[in-house]
């Protein structure tokens, strides 16, 4: 008997984190994932400086076993025990933001086992940013400690953040039987009711940021036909093409830093906008002097014309690029998002794309109404003989101004290859919504198309958690239906006595 | 006189083009067969290599010497991802061009649309792709996987310890008949593994959806609740801005890991695959699986693309609806062989049981009632590469069910393939 036990206490040793590090590698490399596993989490409760180096090459998903570099197949689990064991072992790090970062991730990811570790590491931190996220990281521990006094320092700590992981561990520690102290009880309702108030503010804040770049994305998208379609009166079914050109144009812009400055390639967004801006310009005064100013006053010829145009223009793409997407990949600092409150994240990409919008929205106000240019604009859709008698030169107007609508249809589909997909039928999924701003908020006024664009953006975002993505959209729309039913004219009526 | 000179010469050109074209005919009586895949629209980011593929496999076919001493000639129709055009595509290639059988389709709304059409002109189609099962047609055989050869063994590695041990469920799915069945398959699956209704979430967006900014958030708060996985039926090219939206949004596949069914290889040509490693998907076939069959598979596809110029041939991928192309046109060409004839009824007879090495490394075989392929399973991480690799794998090839058990009344259906109606 004593002998197995003996065999059975060197067993349990040998199981046990090992006392030479140099093995630690060899050790995980033949062991199974099971195994590994294990040895992550010991690893974790117990870091050491010695062992930095083998996780940062686990966390690359290497291994050197004997000076020799090997791949290692991990999988999610592993992944995740390697962040956490990584975790611990920047906590010993001297840089106090590296601790910091690692305590947040502890906060998520810590298991029991670590606990001891957790308590020896908040009593030597130093950086009080640090510490308070590490102690929130042993809070979540110390919930089913056995002193009440630390479950109740620890519910306390857990009801001040506005984490939502910290509501699920309340709501467990809640049900009945778990706590049994009624104090420690009393503390998580009042720190749970505390940390739904504070998820319930990143709740809405987040739907109204969709809200808003929704709204900003159907504003882009809207803007060019504002102009083609609200002031020129050209019921322009190409504008989609225009917003797809502006797209493809980035994808080339993209292609040629690849090739000839990889070094910038950073920035090739900012170089594809007036790209963007000319291609479409030059396509949208091409259509118009070849085929649209033949056509107008004949709203039915140019809405058949210039579908005709849209699908000369989606073909020629396809023969050009292929049918295929086409993979525009956003640059670093268009990718990730600012963490704002614990359950809410601005992506950067969208938050670029609010900003643009409004700066172009500025530009175009600028445009039509600080400038000779607008001026005439303004004179010809509002009464083309008597601007021709005033020497307006009506049809080199209305070629500026359909250029200037195709062109920023351009700068939308920059923006647009940011969030979306770009392919040959990319102006076909806009077509609509841009159709459905601009009769919403009134033909022929920039203010009515930037109203409705955020209206609508943010009705949709109000709906869709309630009801689903594809019935929010059905809704809508019949929304506006009956809108323009009672209403025609839109939400602003351009006010003036004659619209010829 | 000019006019009439022009006008001569019109005449003479056209005269020869026709003599040219009946002498070709003549010349080698061919076999048609038809490829009914979307070159346009948002299923194109998946079908046109589908199509690619086909011409591939027939090229292939024809360099031995053809079926039955004839050349096969492939006749492409695009239906543009426009459902009832599939059905009227359909018919054209049956009626018209008179193809003696039919390789096509990825949504199960497009088979479906098509079915009724094959039903009543007796045609054949090979459907290629994995789908909600509930349908055994005397004319069409699936070398796609049914749910029980995909689906379920994916949401099982989902609840093991490896996967993540996954206690919760967002079913997201694009909003047609395959997410929507395999969605209803799958509940009643985890509710026999004890998942309650409160910690399954189903979410539906239409096709071509490209705002995934209220589904991500939601799957983040979702999530808070307890280790969940992301069963993705999303199709198309919706993909790209889901995966894009759960990058930014900073959700990790160690926190949340996504499970996809329609996601392969050629999907991930279109997007940046480094925020996306360690997401999942489960398939029958993987580009990076290690054997002869498929070193030749992936070699033979590469040169071919880059021979015919296809876009992209520099980064061409295989992927399973593209194995699942290949073996099923070699099966219905040995069938052929063995009946003698193109006949539908006899190659249908001869189609039972046929067998083919395909390139996932297993020797695949067709039932011999059930017209679905015995298929492996495997479930893939996504590589930083835009690769998978293959994490977990069955042993054998499964026998599909095309009636799932867990839907209720499938266990009265018969297990061989009558016609719908």
């Amino acid at each position: 008997m004593p002998t197995a036990l003996y065999r059975f206490i060197f067993a349990c040793l040998l199981l046990l984190p090992p006392g030479a590090y140099a093995d630690d590698a060899g050790d995980f490399a033949a062991a199974d994932n099971s195994r590994q596993a294990q040895l992550l989490e010991s690893w974790a409760a117990q870091p050491t400086a010695e062992r930095a180096a083998l996780i940062n090459d686990l966390q690359q998903g290497q291994i050197s076993v004997d000076g020799q570099s090997k791949t290692l197949r991990l999988n999610n689990r592993l992944r995740g025990l390697i962040e956490t064991a990584q975790a611990s072992q920047q906590l010993l790090a001297p840089d106090p933001k590296l601790r910091l970062a690692a305590a947040l991730q502890l906060q998520k990811s810590a298991k029991p086992a670590q606990l001891a570790f957790l308590g020896r590491q908040l009593a030597g931190e130093t950086d009080s940013t640090a510490h308070s996220a590490l102690s929130l990281a042993l809070a979540n521990l110390q919930l089913v400690d056995p002193d009440p006094a630390v479950r109740l320092a620890a519910v306390r700590l857990l009801g001040e953040t506005g984490e939502p992981l910290a509501r699920t561990r309340l709501e467990t520690l809640l049900q009945d039987g778990v706590e049994t102290d009624a104090k420690v009880r009393i503390a998580a309702e009042t720190g749970l009711a505390q940390v739904k108030r504070k998820l319930l503010i990143g709740d809405l804040l987040g739907q109204a940021f969709s809200g808003l770049s929704l709204g900003s994305i159907l504003l882009l998208a809207a803007l060019g036909l504002a102009i083609t379609f609200g002031l020129l009166g050209v019921i322009n079914m190409a504008h989609g093409e225009m917003l797809m050109l502006g797209a493809y144009s980035t994808y080339c812009v993209q292609l040629l830093f690849q090739r000839f400055a990889p070094g910038a390639i950073e920035f090739y967004p900012l170089l594809a906008l007036p790209v963007a801006f000319f291609v479409t310009a030059c396509v949208g005064m091409l259509v118009e002097r070849t085929i649209i100013r033949h056509l107008y006053g004949r709203p039915l010829e140019t809405l058949l014309a210039t579908w005709g145009i849209s699908l000369i223009l989606i073909q020629l793409v396809r023969v050009l690029f292929g049918a295929q997407n086409v993979e525009v990949a956003n640059p670093a600092w268009l990718s990730g998002g600012l963490q704002v409150l614990p359950n809410l994240v601005l992506p950067y990409n969208r938050l670029v794309i609010i900003v643009f919008a409004l700066a172009v929205v500025l530009l175009t106000w600028l445009l039509l109404n600080k400038t000779r240019l607008g001026l005439n604009v303004r004179a010809v859709t509002q009464n083309r003989n008597m601007a021709a008698c005033c020497g307006v030169p009506t049809g080199r107007v209305d070629m500026l101004a359909f250029g200037l609508g195709s062109g920023i249809a351009g700068l939308g589909g920059v923006a647009l290859s940011q969030v979306g997909n770009v392919g040959p039928d990319l102006g076909q999924g806009y077509i609509i919504d841009s159709f459905l701003v601009v009769v919403l908020g009134g033909v022929g006024q920039l203010a009515g198309t930037v109203y409705a664009a955020f209206g609508l953006g943010i009705a949709n975002k109000i709906l869709e958690p309630q009801i689903g993505a594809v019935l929010g959209k059905i809704l809508i729309l019949g929304l506006i239906i009956l809108f323009i039913q009672k209403r025609p004219q839109g939400l602003f009526a351009l006010k003036g006595r004659v619209i010829d | 006189m000019k006019r009439r000179s022009l006008l001569k010469a019109f005449t003479l050109t056209a005269s020869i083009a026709a003599m040219g074209m009946t002498w070709t005919v003549q010349a080698a009586e061919t076999i048609k067969v038809g490829i009914l895949h979307s070159l346009s629209g948002t299923m194109a980011i998946s079908e046109t290599s589908l199509k690619d593929m086909a011409l591939m496999t027939i090229d292939e076919i024809n360099a031995k010497g053809g079926v039955n001493g004839k050349l096969l000639e492939a006749v492409v129709v695009d239906p543009a991802s426009n459902w009832p055009l599939f059905a009227e595509k359909g018919r054209q290639l049956l009626t018209q061009d008179k193809v003696a059988v039919v390789f096509g389709c990825w949504t199960s709304v497009s088979r479906k649309s098509v079915l009724p059409v094959f039903e009543e002109l007796n045609g054949l189609l090979f459907y290629p792709v994995q789908y909600e099962g509930e349908e055994m047609s005397p004319n069409v055989f699936y070398t796609g996987a049914a749910p029980n050869q995909q689906a379920i063994p994916a949401v099982e590695y989902l609840m093991s310890e490896d996967g993540g041990s996954a206690r919760r469920f967002v079913l997201l799915g694009t909003d047609y008949v395959y997410p929507r069945t395999t969605n209803k398959i799958l509940r009643a699956f985890l509710h026999s593994k004890g998942v309650a209704d409160k910690d399954i979430e189903e979410v539906y967006t239409p096709f071509g959806h490209s705002d995934y900014q209220t589904i991500v958030t939601n799957i983040k708060k979702f999530s808070a609740g307890g280790k969940t996985a992301v069963i993705s039926t999303v199709n198309g090219d919706s993909n790209v801005p889901f995966y894009k939206e759960l990058a930014n949004q900073g959700l990790k596949a160690t926190d949340v890991p996504v499970i996809a069914f329609s996601v392969g290889e050629e999907e991930l040509r279109g997007i940046d695959t480094k925020p996306l490693v360690g997401n999942l998907a489960a398939w029958n076939y993987f580009e990076s699986v290690h054997n002869p069959v498929n070193q030749k598979f992936v070699a033979d596809w590469k040169a071919y693309a880059k021979a015919h110029n296809l876009p992209g041939a520099d980064k061409a991928v295989t992927n399973d609806p593209m194995e699942a192309t290949y073996v099923g046109i070699h099966m219905w060409a040995q069938a052929a062989e063995q009946a003698k004839s193109t006949d539908v009824d006899k190659v249908r007879e001869a189609m039972a049981g046929q067998t083919f090495a395909a390139p996932s490394g297993y020797t695949l075989t067709m039932d011999k009632t059930n017209h679905h392929l015995h298929k492996p399973v495997m479930i893939g991480e996504i590589e930083d590469n835009g690769q998978f690799n293959v994490v977990w794998q069955t042993k054998e090839p499964i026998r599909a069910q095309p009636w799932s058990p867990y839907i209720p009344g499938n266990d009265k259906k018969p297990d061989y393939a009558v016609k719908s109606n």
